[in-house]
């Protein structure tokens, strides 16, 4: 019988309704206790909608600065190479600010495991075009649609995938149970690397953000169907070659 | 115990005595004038299996170091004013997260990009902040090859027993000085203290969050007096500073670094005129107490910096109009002779050469 994971906290979180944070935190919560590594995992926090994160999955988290994330979990890792370290990060903190951390830190094999939240848009801070937001699409700061000056989406895995070390790079969503259920097994899959001291692991979840899309939950889910999954292709990107 | 005498330059000074103390992780990026610092570092460190990451940017190394503060390790950063402008954000994280950590500045000209000459134009940065927010550093300034590496125990021991960043500068002329330094034969490794904050994963205990966002005003503001009533302690207990010729002097000279070097041979020419000299070793916190408590015996203190005037004011706030305080100050890297400084003060209707 379906039961609350034990690193899932029983507290009420502050996501919007029908929002992708609330869902994947459970999966990693899930991942977490199947692969019983609750003790040993230290989970560094992003800012943004989930810099809440440590109030919600039961693990030693730290907070560092916006975009930094895999920069600090560098510094765990290198220093406690047997504990599982983790970043929850958005596309502002990854795809925006952050994105030389997250290309060194693949680029240096880090045996990380990234969870990349791609929802288009700076939810936090009340809606702003995100690098990975939309062509046409309109934000506060692209109340026009995103345009010719803007340029266009960025599509950080492809870039990753470019990179000679080795790593683990896929591509989900979350918008219906087959997809929940890939996601899930791509979490899972991205923490064994680490375990298994493989090789650095990233999961970009496209998600949704139905209060600054101006959509309802269900809609949400249909506009990530219709227009951004033609853009963020979904699949396995890289993997290494070495058997896990 | 067996000691051994070693000629060092200042950048390795500081490596070598931050790994006789201990140092167990360096997170760093190249920048003139202390790259012999991150390659003494590159070499020697992975010969104890110790970490060294040169990373991609004085903003990566600070968010490393923050990384591997949070677990308790001994970690350490350097750069030269630049980069330390960089690393000012995780600077301010460090201090509000409470962490240990060592960041290192051989200070040079500035600003902008200003020239790899020496400078001690970064002495508002180091103490008045330099990040956002209500923190301080600690800030020692060496003034001898042989302090730059015995000081770098205090600066880890500092930072594990008040969990707070410390920053050790240094102008760039002291990063290439090349001098003898006494070495122990068995270094005794810096003390860490109590550890039951650190990330590390919580087997066996309720989850460590090292963060800094409290946003229930009230909450920040119990996170704020914690910091400022630590801040009080260290300004009562850490003061460090050296007293030179002062006890019939009439005249103080207040100068750090390589200034307080050249104090020296100025009260050397000068000896018949009762110069003295106090020179801070700790820049913040900033040895008021002592310079007060020689108001009564002075005439008049001469304030020598390599800038356009930032330690004078601390001096200043200290004397509080008791006595006239005149400054000297040097700009663009470039290093007076004693000469040079004694004709200024020898003028004696010139308060300022700025």
């Amino acid at each position: 019988m379906y039961k609350r994971p034990k690193t899932l906290k029983n507290i009420i979180n502050h996501y919007c309704p029908g929002c992708g944070h609330s869902l994947v935190h459970k999966l990693v919560a899930e991942v977490i206790d199947e692969l019983g590594i609750q003790d040993k995992t230290i989970g560094v926090a992003p800012i943004g909608c989930a810099v809440f994160i440590y109030n919600y999955l039961d693990v030693d988290f730290i907070e560092p600065p916006h975009g930094r994330g895999p920069a600090a979990a560098t510094g765990i890792k290198r220093y406690m190479p047997d504990k599982i370290v983790f970043t929850y990060q958005g596309d502002g903190d990854l795809a925006g600010i952050g994105t030389s951390e997250i290309i060194h830190t693949a680029n240096r094999g880090e045996k990380l495991t990234v969870i990349f939240i791609n929802n288009g848009v700076y939810g936090m801070t009340g809606g702003q075009m995100a690098p990975t937001t939309l062509t046409g699409q309109k934000t506060t700061t692209s109340p026009y649609g995103r345009g010719k000056s803007e340029g266009k989406p960025i599509r950080i895995l492809e870039m990753l995938a470019q990179l000679d070390t080795e790593a683990y790079i896929e591509r989900t969503t979350i918008i219906d149970p087959a997809n929940i259920i890939k996601t899930k097994t791509a979490i899972k899959k991205a923490f064994q690397y680490q375990i298994n001291n493989t090789c650095f692991s990233i999961v970009e979840v496209i998600s949704n953000c139905p209060t600054n899309w101006k959509l309802t939950p269900l809609e949400s889910f249909d506009f990530i169907k219709k227009e951004v999954l033609p853009v963020y292709p979904l699949g396995v990107l890289k993997e290494p070659k070495v058997s896990k | 115990m067996k000691k051994k005498k070693i000629l060092l330059k200042g950048n390795e000074a500081i490596a070598k005595g931050a790994i006789d103390a201990g140092l167990e992780a360096y997170f760093g990026y190249p920048i003139t004038p202390q790259s012999e610092l991150i390659e003494y570092i590159a070499r020697e460190m992975p010969k104890s299996k110790r970490i060294f990451v040169q990373a991609e940017s004085e903003i990566a190394a600070i968010n490393m170091v923050l990384g591997a503060a949070s677990c308790g390790a001994r970690v350490m950063t350097s750069s030269s004013s630049p980069g330390i402008s960089l690393k000012q954000e995780g600077i301010s994280y460090l201090a509000g997260c409470q962490l240990p950590a060592v960041i290192v500045n051989i200070m040079r000209g500035g600003p902008g990009l200003g020239n790899i000459a020496p400078s001690q134009g970064d002495y508002f940065q180091a103490t008045k902040g330099g990040g956002h927010g209500d923190y301080h550093n600690i800030v020692l300034a060496p003034n001898s090859v042989s302090e730059m590496y015995n000081i770098m125990k205090n600066a880890f021991e500092l930072a594990f027993k008040w969990r707070n960043p410390v920053m050790v500068v240094a102008d760039g002329i002291m990063g290439q000085m090349m001098e003898n330094v006494k070495i122990n034969q068995r270094q005794k490794k810096a003390k860490k203290g109590n550890l039951s904050w650190t990330v590390n994963g919580k087997k066996g205990r309720k989850q460590n969050i090292i963060r800094s966002l409290y946003l229930d005003p009230s909450d920040l503001e119990k996170l704020n007096k914690e910091i400022i009533k630590k801040y009080k302690k260290i300004q009562k207990q850490e003061v460090r500073f050296e007293e030179y010729n002062m006890d019939n002097a009439e005249i103080c000279i207040v100068a750090f670094g390589i200034c307080s070097r050249i104090g020296k041979g100025i009260i050397e020419k000068l000896k018949n005129h009762k110069v003295g000299l106090i020179r801070p070793i700790t820049l913040w916190p900033f040895p008021t107490e002592i310079i007060k408590n020689r108001l009564n015996q002075l005439k008049e203190i001469w304030v020598f910096e390599l800038s356009s005037g930032q330690m004078v004011e601390d001096v200043k706030l200290a004397v509080n109009g008791k006595i006239p305080v005149r400054f000297f100050g040097k700009l663009g890297g470039m290093i007076p002779s004693e000469e040079e400084v004694i004709k200024f003060f020898n003028q004696s209707n010139k308060v300022n050469n700025m």
